[in-house]
């Protein structure tokens, strides 16, 4: 039999993965819940980061290395991040030969602009839709492979789980068709994970409805690791809604948008009736230096403290002004016309003339499967070694926002996109490399075993289809959303959870008394959702557990009852009482969460980072003012 | 329109084909989306039946995906940026008419990707390796390819064209709209006969009964209208193209 590979999920990773492996001559078979074109990259609005320094200012991949670094609290892995930053610019390039209409110069050369967490113009962007717009460039490449027969596209199917050999090796997956709800086997040399962020089990965020986290919980809960769950990014600038929170991009900064608050409290005049001396621009006077582009993490603690703690939120409420209206209609609808439109549509404001409302939401997951690299001594990774991006389950690799490699504490703005198709470009060469020299017998998955994992599934859902509660799957899941909110995103305290931690279990017992609501075999999206509920539920127990046990501040993980002093001198590095403080907090605490599952609930340890060992970068203290 | 403390939401359904009627509570910045989660929550309808949940599309929830199209009070839009203090009750939902029906709201657009395939809609780029930076383009240029890029297909073009229904086989305005996208970049523009080709023939760009409903649907401002009309005069100008060149071909003697 040929060599087969399967990529589950179809936003930027999977797709830049599978371009991967057909351009190899690869055969293909791409599973989504739904079609790929459809995938929630399509949600990144901002930019794709890379150092291609057009503006004159000096811009080096090794800078960008360094604010990435520096981004994430030194906890991500260094050889990766140097790997991604270095590819960013022909990345970029590569997009553009595909098509994605990014924005442009007077000279017809790519334009940048400036995000959180730099001092550069380093962020490409086509518009304020950019993850659209490079979507469609790789899905339209897809397509181009799928015609000639190298792709074959699974949409509407639903990972349920891989399938593992006695050795414990992935050989495959279970999936089902969410349309049909049929339940087969697929074999493969060698299976890679692009399933996107758990951001639903929040609730609501900023997320697609689709980014469950469902893949994960079950890749965890089947021997996976999953690393720093406590890391969970919440946006500064989102609009609050009912179903979802609408991201206000940070291009509304990178472009001059400034955050701010009436300075009288309870100011009843509208935003655009207060006057600019009775503005206060919170960020720009605690961070002369970054001012509105200081990190997310950075920038949504402030607001919340601004609201929660100094009640000086808009009204007295949990909002803040984003404000635009400075700035030219014309530039607005040209570089940032997208979240102009959704501002307008779903606020019945125009943000062009009136300062926008907005508040922190959950937004995208730092942590996530924990990968492998391969690198030389000086940190460059082995191009196409099958350990680059691999799990470790042989033969199960991940990429993109399901994995946590690239982020470590903080995501900078704009780096997203480039991570999802980083890892895609240097995990499709690593499958190959590993069906090549380690697959345990290549193109020969035991049909014994395809029938058993088969067999396994079919069963659980029909017990799942028999399930007549009393508990409704949607009023547990809406119930979860509602309590991670209040216990794990920006303000995190330990008593509160060790009582989420308590309420996670009720949670499960209810689940099992959960009411199926549909025995049909026609897109039974509530049957299929009871099994994506649970499976959601062990990431948030994941999640809550190694948040309970990080007792420090890091990112976006903040506590107050472990914070670092505040250092006394303009430098950090200059006074020695908090360099010893933070010396002593990273010797406990610069490590990675492993989280491992088990029937009583998560195990989680913390592991050093090897690279630090011969670090590319010392890690230094986080400063932004 | 008065605020009152319910909704009444009508949902046309199958797996048996029947009306449902819900009694919502109303919720602030509901819209369609959030009332369908709603009577998930709670899937009774107003006559206090027991119901299963209606089965719907849906992802992004910020019109760029393009999965929740219905129809809404007769109209075909997303779903998500259906806001219910703008909407006249009883709300209706129906799913589109002009694409297989999988159940409830939910219908199946694969002849929308199928059409990407036909008309080539892509730029083929010779590998993914480093060959440096792409083409240059004005400005001017990237807002006009900007603005035709941003066809989530989403279908609200083929629900409303008089010429679109399951006998015919129009290709539609999304599809014809694909061509100038990529014909007009610089590398795409090398392979423009071929997309053009893919115009020609059978539910082709002449199949257009210039009704022009579509350009009113896009949700996206995508001026559909005159991307029919320069396609339509390109394939023209490629089919006589084509004649004069197989002619050039037989006189030399090239090979066919």
């Amino acid at each position: 039999m040929a060599e087969r590979y399967i990529v589950v999920g179809g936003g930027l990773a999977g797709l830049m993965t599978v371009i991967k492996l057909a351009e190899a001559g690869k055969h293909v078979d791409v599973f989504s819940i739904v079609p790929v074109k459809r995938s929630h990259s399509v949600c990144a609005q901002g930019g794709i980061n890379g150092a291609v320094n057009t503006k004159g200012e000096g811009d080096h991949p090794d800078i960008h290395v360094m604010d990435t670094l520096k981004g994430g609290d030194f906890l991500a892995e260094q050889p990766p991040v140097k790997g991604m930053c270095y590819a960013a610019p022909q990345i970029i390039y590569l997009l553009d030969r595909m098509g994605v209409p990014f924005n442009r110069t007077t000279e017809g050369l790519l334009d940048f602009r400036r995000f959180g967490g730099t001092l550069h113009h380093r962020t490409a962007f086509a518009g304020a839709s950019t993850g659209q717009q490079l979507l469609y460039a790789l899905d339209e490449q897809v397509r181009r492979y799928e015609t000639e027969g190298l792709v074959r596209k699974f949409e509407y199917w639903e990972y349920l789980s891989f399938v593992r050999d006695e050795g414990g090796a992935c050989r495959g997956i279970v999936a089902m068709n969410l349309r049909t709800m049929e339940i087969e086997a697929f074999p493969a040399d060698a299976v890679c994970m692009a399933t996107g962020g758990p951001g639903i089990v929040y609730g609501r965020s900023t997320n697609s409805t689709i980014n469950t986290g469902s893949a994960n919980g079950r890749s965890y809960m089947d021997g996976a690791i999953y690393a720093n769950a406590e890391f969970v990014q919440v946006h500064p600038t989102a609009i609050p809604g009912e179903d979802k929170h609408r991201l206000m991009s940070e291009s509304a900064r990178g472009e001059g948008g400034r955050v701010w608050v009436p300075k009288e409290k309870g100011d009843k005049r509208s935003g655009k009736d207060i006057p600019e001396g009775e503005r206060w621009y919170f960020l720009e006077e605690r961070y002369p230096h970054y001012g509105n582009l200081v990190p997310r993490d950075v920038a949504t603690r402030e607001i919340f403290s601004v609201c929660r703690d100094m009640g000086m939120g808009i009204g007295g409420a949990d909002q803040v002004y984003l404000d635009v209206s400075h700035i030219p209609a014309a530039t607005l609808d040209r570089k940032l016309g997208g979240i102009m439109e959704i501002y307008e549509k779903f606020q019945g404001v125009d943000p062009r003339h009136e300062p926008m409302k907005i508040f922190p939401a959950v937004h995208y997951s730092m942590g996530g499967l924990w990968v492998d690299y391969e690198a030389d001594s000086k940190g460059n990774l082995i191009p196409g070694s099958p350990r680059q991006q691999m799990t470790n389950i042989p033969g199960l690799y991940a990429a993109g926002e399901c994995d946590y490699a690239y982020h470590g504490a903080n995501r900078l703005g704009a780096n997203s996109l480039l991570s999802c198709i980083y890892a895609g470009t240097i995990v499709g060469p690593a499958m190959i490399s590993y069906a090549k020299n380690n697959a345990p017998k290549k193109g020969d998955v035991p049909s014994s075993l395809l029938d058993s994992s088969k067999a396994k599934w079919r069963e659980r859902f029909e017990a799942i289809y028999k399930m007549d509660g009393s508990e409704n799957p949607y009023v547990i899941g809406h119930e979860m959303g509602d309590l991670m909110i209040k216990s794990a995103t920006v303000v995190k305290v330990n008593a509160q959870l060790d009582q989420a931690l308590q309420q996670i279990e009720v949670f499960k017992d209810r689940w099992k008394k959960c009411n199926v609501l549909d025995t049909g075999r026609t897109v039974n999206q509530s049957a299929a959702y009871v099994n994506q509920l649970w499976n959601m539920l062990e990431i948030a127990h994941l999640i809550l557990k190694a948040s309970r046990l990080r007792d420090e501040s890091r990112g976006s993980h903040y506590k107050p009852e472990f914070v670092l002093p505040k250092p006394t001198t303009k430098k950090p590095g200059d006074d020695p009482v908090f360099m010893a403080a933070w010396n002593a907090r990273n010797e406990k605490w610069l490590k990675n969460s492993i989280g491992t599952w088990s029937e009583s609930g998560p195990k989680v340890e913390f592991r050093d980072l090897s690279s630090l060992q011969n670090p590319i970068l010392k890690p230094e203290p986080r400063h932004y003012d | 329109m008065a605020q009152t403390d319910k909704l009444v939401v009508r949902i046309e359904r199958s797996h048996p084909d029947r009306w449902e009627e819900f009694h919502v509570e109303r919720r602030p910045n509901a819209n369609v989306i959030s009332v369908l989660m709603q009577i998930q929550r709670n899937p009774v309808t107003a006559d206090g039946k027991k119901t299963t949940p209606p089965a719907w599309d849906a992802a992004c929830l910020e019109e760029v995906c393009g999965s929740c199209t219905m129809n809404i009070n007769g109209k075909v839009r997303q779903a998500c940026s259906a806001l219910i203090d703008k909407l006249e009750q009883p709300i209706r939902l129906q799913p589109m008419k002009k694409f297989p029906l999988v159940r409830d709201l939910a219908v199946d657009r694969q002849k929308m990707f199928d059409a990407l395939k036909r008309v080539q809609a892509w730029v083929p780029v010779d590998g993914t390796y480093d060959l440096g930076p792409g083409p240059r383009q004005a400005s001017e240029e990237q807002e006009m390819r900007y603005v035709l890029s941003t066809c989530m297909t989403c279908g609200c073009c083929l629900e409303v064209c008089p010429q679109v229904s399951p006998s015919t086989k129009f290709i539609g305005a999304a599809a014809i709209s694909q061509v100038r996208l990529f014909n007009s970049h610089p590398t795409g523009k090398m392979n423009a006969a071929d997309r053009l080709h893919g115009l020609m023939g059978e539910g082709g760009v002449t199949d257009c009964g210039k009704a022009a409903n579509c350009v009113t649907a896009c949700p996206k401002g995508i001026p559909l209208t005159s991307s029919i009309a320069e396609m339509a005069r390109e394939t023209t100008k490629q089919a006589l193209r084509d004649f004069f060149r197989r002619d050039e071909r037989k006189g030399g003697g090239g090979p066919a």
